[in-house]
């Protein structure tokens, strides 16, 4: 014992003497020294690559997020300036310098920093002459229409030069007079009111007198050949005595509807036809107690905003009822003010509005979303305070106590709200609340509709018939393979399903829309004969195999009736398109689409969902088949064998014993299919006509998420509502697949839990 | 024994059975289908003539290859069937293709002495030879094999001119444009800085001018070397008499495939295939070859493999090797392994978003500003591509290597460590040459799936047709702000946006099968490997 442990100890010494000459040679710091690197180092970058897996997450948020602020004001200026008897004002693209009209005729542009004037042009009037109102005609072109006192019209035009000096802009502002000064002699009677719209080369003007008697006129824009010289040239005039007080007067910019308005709400419109006004519709605005106290329409002038006493602002726009007749619509409603409705002022670039409340709050509305994104009390006003923004809309000008505020407005996304997004909008034009994903149109004043329903909708349309396609097929085939399939033949079986996974998914989509869609339209009662017939086809194989004599079924081992179906199967596929032909002849006309619109009422489209069903099912099936699989073939033996020992049938071993305690597994299996089939992309592009409709018809095909980023993405512009949307979509999905595939997780891991106490 | 066949659930035994099988002929058929449409392609096939009766009694013959039957919605299957013939042609008919009745077909035979000519462009052109004018001499049809003999002559000196003005037009016009816009470059940079003197100016002047000289001198070469190769004309006949005279230029190669024996046609098949791997794409991509596709999908797949192994690696060493293991190490780890499932497109959106408008758009700001407005890297590219990549095949390679390295036993760690190595000269030494295997199927898998995934890349930098590769004989010679051209989306692009689908689709089908063939063997390769693994490791644990 003694020896040993002496023993022990000169080892001991021999081995600390090797360590300590180690150290002090400084090998030993050195690799120390490695292997503390080393750790920080693979910690430093392991943990910087699940912070940039983590980012994804949150950068598709911070892309997101801005949709879902609200707006904000933030004041600038305030200066003392005259703006009493103006009868319009506004300013220029930047807010930079702005403008306006006083009735005496002076056209003054002040700068927006500090109300300094920048040119005071005198309108060219007669002596005693006044101007009474003025109104764009066109909107782009900054073209004026201005009733005068005398009964003339004057035809103006602001101009806004740009010029970059030394690199900076410089806004030098100009009226002119595009048809000449002396204007457009009318009546003897002064316009107390003006509407006008320029569209392409026609001028069509309505204006009021005192005794609310309505002219319209229209001309026609001449340019001379040799000249820049353009001249009106009157078409047609026509008088109209109007039924209503002539409060307000609106005409709108494609030269179709012109309304008149009371201030006790009373609406009569009038449709243009052949350049006469034909009286279309009376009807009231606002209840009998009630007045209304400013109209505007928005821009695309569809839509009339109207502001009333009781500080409600409605919405309304001409609809096309089952007679086929115009009536104008309440779209809807904004709860503003407890006070009167001040003054409106819509925006110039998108289908939003400014309003004043008496108790002078101010409110940036957005008609599409519905929404008010923002009301704030502004202190110091007067009473007469009215209000601008400038076309980009980040600039607020309020004449106040003598005086002028100017905000700097942050209101980049009003027209994405909760509702824009997932509720039935009524779209300007459309006869009825509608769900609609339209990102853009040709024009610039097109309402854009965000609807996220139809898309999601497709999405799921898209991922439940891949789901009917793939999951009795791949967990039908998992069943097998794991439990029944001889080992010999599953080590063939599991290696073809991975290269099944493996597959790009361009190629199925490929394949799916120029092979496989045509090949379905020209054989469809055949694919349907396949959904019957090779049930039928399988069972009677067996049983026919079933009755075989002994000698001749034992040839096969056990465990391989899948590759004694395989050739049944080409055989049944290869009849059922054989009878195709004739069953279509017999039963549908030979023309089963066509039987199909004609007699049910479905239509079908070649690129439609069953289409897309059947490919992107082949695309999940080897996923779930994989996770299923697993797990039905990690049940322990010891269970299905007890079960057989106990005397019960393979199947019923299958049924009562291994599937149950499989099943959290073939969920979690299922969960994970469902995830890849809501996020595949390439199949749905190339396989359906991307069309966003809400139709659950198999024959018709739909619009996912994922093919719609792939879409729109490239032609978004930065920052804008489309593009944010578009992350939105992104995001969604992102959430979509993590909570499904986590969730999946959970569960397959809870599961090996248990079978590992097992 | 009926009884027993339904009672004890066999039916529902063979149902699964059913199942599987389905699914296996489904990829069967599936990759034998792409295999005979798109090896196919390449085969000659014969030129038939059909003599159709028209509705008016009079008589139209057509000579064309055959493509395809199909019977009319509804019609009969012998009255209405339809074929369709490739006809060719294009400036005589408008259309390749042509649809002829069945019931109104005559007479069909196969054509004699016809000459399948393929064009730079307007496509093939069937017809008969007449008279070949070579080097000023005109041979006539008296003299057939001489006739034949001066057209092959001059279609391969003309092709030889025109791969010599090609690689002038490539090469030394490329480089010189090149060297044109870096001297635009420098200017507007010394602009910016304020650093441009008259010296440095005519400095820059001076090259200019003298690479516009060169230009000038390489572009006069270019004109004769057109012009010379513009000498020979081919004159045919079409089957309906008309006359063509077509340049030798525009003659890619020209074969009679009625007439060909079969190792001839062999032959063929393989001087076509050749030519669709390594020649560039023709016609808006509906003719030629795609290499240029190949070539950026490799080049970024590659690039995508450089960045992809060391942070997979490092990620799933710090996962399994140094991380505590608690919940949060599950959390990441599972975290890690859902992002697999996340949709590709996502990923895209991703990569747009953050890499191309904000990282590419801050490059361009800092080390780019002389470009401005034109973006350099704050557009889409092959660098982009390839980041982005890298990170949706992350998971696949950190769970992979994870995977390798919880099957190493722990005894052999300890033992290592046992013998006094610390933990870096373990792992190092002994735990990740064993779990290479492992690393290396991750990385195969990552490769396939990159390879094949096309979504997000049509976000951050494929194009239909890029006019220059990313890697030339320019320095730097890698241009990673470059777009490129990639297999999968050819594809999609040719087979879906192509002007003339029809023509292309045999094209799509031969590109389908080569990007299925890279992909089933990659992933082959990586199971082969797992299963090898798999095994010696089986032996270590007993």
């Amino acid at each position: 014992m003694n020896d040993l442990s002496r023993e022990f100890e000169s080892v001991k010494d021999k081995v600390r003497g090797l360590l300590d000459k180690q150290t002090s040679s400084g090998h030993h710091t050195f690799r120390r020294s490695k292997d503390l690197l080393a750790k920080y180092g693979i910690a430093f970058g392991g943990v910087s690559v699940i912070i940039a897996v983590v980012m994804i997450f949150f950068y598709l948020l911070y892309v997101v997020f801005p949709i879902f602020k609200s707006a904000e004001i933030e004041p600038k200026q305030e200066y003392t300036y005259q703006l009493d008897s103006t009868l319009m004002w506004g300013t220029e693209e930047y807010g930079e310098i702005a403008y306006q009209l006083n009735s005496n005729g002076d056209f003054i542009f002040f700068d927006t920093a500090n109300g300094n004037v920048i040119e005071n042009y005198s309108l060219e009037l007669e002596p005693g002459e006044s101007v009474t109102q003025v109104k764009y005609a066109n909107r782009e072109e900054n073209l004026l229409v201005a009733g005068l006192s005398s009964g003339r019209i004057l035809l103006l035009k602001q101009e806004f030069k740009l010029s970059y000096p030394n690199g900076e802009r410089v806004i030098t502002p100009n009226v002119l007079y595009p048809f000449g000064t002396e204007g457009i002699e009318l009546q003897d009677v002064p316009v107390t009111a003006i509407a006008a719209a320029k569209n392409g080369e026609t001028l069509s003007i309505v204006t009021a007198d005192t005794e609310d008697k309505l002219t319209y006129i229209t001309f026609s824009i001449q340019e001379s050949f040799l000249s820049d010289e353009v001249t009106l040239e009157e078409d047609n005039r026509q008088e109209i005595e109007s039924e209503i007080a002539v409060d307000y007067l609106l005409h709108d910019p494609t030269a179709t509807w012109v309304y008149v308005i009371s201030s006790q709400g009373e609406l009569h419109s009038y449709w243009v036809e052949d350049s006469e006004l034909i009286s279309n519709e009376r009807t009231s605005l606002v209840g009998s107690t009630v007045s209304v106290t400013d109209v505007e329409m928005l821009v695309g002038g569809i839509s009339l905003i109207v502001g009333d006493s009781t500080g409600q602002i409605s919405q309304w726009f001409p609809v096309r009822d089952e007679n086929n007749t115009y009536r104008l619509n309440n779209i809807r409603n904004f709860e503003f003010s407890d006070s009167p409705v001040k003054d409106i002022y819509p925006e110039i670039r998108r289908k939003g509005f400014v309003a004043l409340s008496q108790a002078n709050e101010l409110g940036l509305f957005y008609a599409t979303s519905h929404r008010l994104a923002l009301l704030e009390k502004i202190e110091g006003l007067a009473d007469s305070a009215k209000v601008i923004i400038n076309p980009r809309a980040n600039f607020l000008m309020i004449s106040s106590d003598s005086g002028v505020q100017t905000w700097q407005v942050e209101n980049e996304h009003p027209d994405l709200s909760w509702s824009a997004l997932w509720g039935k909008v009524w779209y300007e034009s459309y006869p009825e609340p509608t769900y609609t994903w339209q990102s853009s149109a040709s024009t610039t004043d097109f309402e854009a509709k965000f609807s996220l329903v139809p898309l999601s909708f497709g999405t799921l349309k898209a991922a439940f018939y891949a789901m009917l396609f793939a999951m009795p097929l791949a967990i039908c085939g998992a069943i097998f393979t794991a439990y029944f399939m001889a080992p010999q033949m599953r080590s063939m079986v599991k290696p073809s399903v991975e290269i099944m996974e493996a597959l790009p998914t361009v190629i199925l989509g490929f394949l799916a829309g120029l092979w496989l869609a045509p090949l379905m339209e020209m054989n469809l009662p055949g694919v349907f004969l396949i959904l019957i017939l090779m049930p039928v086809l399988i069972v009677s194989f067996g049983y026919f195999w079933h009755r075989l004599p002994a000698e001749f079924t034992g040839r096969v081992p056990p465990g391989w009736q899948a590759a004694l179906l395989i050739p049944l199967i080409i055989f049944g596929t290869w009849l059922c398109f054989e009878l195709s032909y004739p069953v279509e002849k017999l039963l549908f006309d030979g023309d089963m689409p066509h039987w199909l619109d004609a007699e049910m009422g479905i239509s079908y489209d070649q690129r439609n969902s069953m289409v897309v069903g059947i490919a992107m099912g082949f695309a999940v099936i080897p996923t779930i088949f994989s996770i299923a699989e697993d797990a039905i073939f990690s049940v322990p033996k010891h269970l299905s064998n007890g079960s057989l020992a106990l005397g019960a049938s393979q199947w019923q071993t299958l049924v009562r014993v291994v599937l149950p305690t499989a099943s959290p597994g073939i969920f979690s299996a299922v969960m994970i299919g469902l995830g890849r089939a809501v996020g595949e992309t390439m199949i749905v592009l190339m396989a359906t006509g991307n069309t966003p409709i809400m139709e659950a018809n198999i024959f018709e095909g739909m619009r996912t998420l994922s093919a719609n980023i792939a879409v729109e993405m490239p032609e978004s512009e930065v920052g804008s509502s489309h593009y944010r949307v578009l992350f939105l979509a992104g995001f969604v999905l992102f959430v979509f697949t993590f909570v499904f595939n986590t969730l999946a997780e959970n569960i397959r891991h809870r599961l090996r839990r248990k079978y590992g106490s097992l | 024994m009926k009884d027993k066949f339904f009672k004890s659930g066999e039916c529902w035994v063979w149902f699964n059975a059913g199942a599987i099988a389905i699914a296996l002929v489904m990829v069967i058929g599936l990759v034998l289908l792409i295999a005979a449409r798109g090896l196919s392609h390449f085969w000659p096939s014969e030129i038939t003539i059909y003599e159709v009766q028209l509705e008016d009694g009079s008589k139209q013959l057509s000579m064309g290859e055959e493509y395809g039957e199909e019977l009319p919605k509804g019609g009969d299957p012998i009255a209405d069937k339809q074929i369709l013939l490739k006809v060719g042609n294009r400036e005589l008919y408008g259309l390749d293709f042509r649809w002829l009745k069945n019931k109104n077909v005559v007479k069909t035979e196969l054509a004699t002495d016809v000459v399948v000519i393929e064009r730079r462009e307007w496509g093939n052109f069937y017809g008969f030879l007449e008279q070949v004018e070579f080097d000023g001499q005109v041979f006539t049809q008296n003299d057939e094999d001489v006739l034949l003999a001066k057209m092959h002559e001059a279609i391969d000196r003309a092709n030889e001119l025109h791969e010599k003005a090609r690689d002038l037009e490539k090469d030394d016009i490329g480089a010189i444009n090149y060297d044109l816009e870096e001297l635009r470059l420098e200017r507007r940079r010394l602009e910016l800085k304020d650093e441009d003197t008259p010296e440095v100016l005519a400095e820059i002047a001076s090259q200019e001018k003298e690479l516009r000289e060169k230009f000038e001198v390489v572009q006069a070469e270019l004109f004769k070397l057109h012009e010379q190769a513009k000498r020979d004309t081919v004159s045919l006949v079409t089957i309906d008499d008309k006359r063509v005279n077509i340049v030798a230029e525009n003659i890619v190669m020209a074969f009679k495939p009625n007439e060909m024996s079969f190792l001839q046609k062999l032959g063929h098949y393989f001087l076509k295939a050749g030519e669709f791997v390594s020649d560039e794409p023709r016609e808006a991509n509906t003719e030629g070859g795609v290499f240029p596709a190949i070539f950026g999908t490799v080049l970024m797949v590659l690039l995508m493999s450089v960045m992809v192994t060391p942070f997979g690696v490092v990620a799933a060493v710090y996962l399994h090797e140094y991380a505590k293991q608690g919940f949060l190490t599950r959390l990441i780890r599972i975290a890690v392994n859902n992002l697999a499932g996340v949709p590709s497109i996502v990923y895209g959106v991703f990569g747009l978003g953050f890499f191309v408008y904000f990282l590419g758009g801050s490059i361009d700001d800092l080390f780019y500003p002389e470009a401005k407005p034109a973006p350099t890297f704050g557009t889409s590219g092959l660098m982009w591509a390839s980041i982005t990549l890298a990170l949706l095949t992350l998971p696949v390679v950190i769970v992979s290597t994870e995977e390798g390295l919880s099957r190493i036993p722990k005894s052999i760690r300890e033992g290592s460590l046992a013998l006094g190595a610390t933990k870096i000269e373990t792992l190092w030494r002994t735990v990740l040459p064993m779990a290479s295997p492992a690393m290396m199927t991750g990385l195969i898998l990552a490769i396939a799936r990159a390879a094949g995934e096309v979504a997000p890349l049509m976000l951050v930098g494929v194009v239909k047709l890029a006019p220059t590769l990313p890697l030339d004989a320019n320095a730097p010679f890698l241009h990673l702000d470059r777009k490129f051209m990639h297999l999968g989306f050819h594809i999609y692009d040719v087979g879906f946006q192509s002007p003339n689908v029809e023509a292309a689709r045999p094209l799509v089908y031969a590109t389908a099968f080569l990007l299925v063939l890279v992909i089933i063997l990659l992933n082959i390769s990586a199971i082969k490997i797992r299963n090898r693994l798999r095994e010696k490791f089986k032996s270590l644990e007993n």
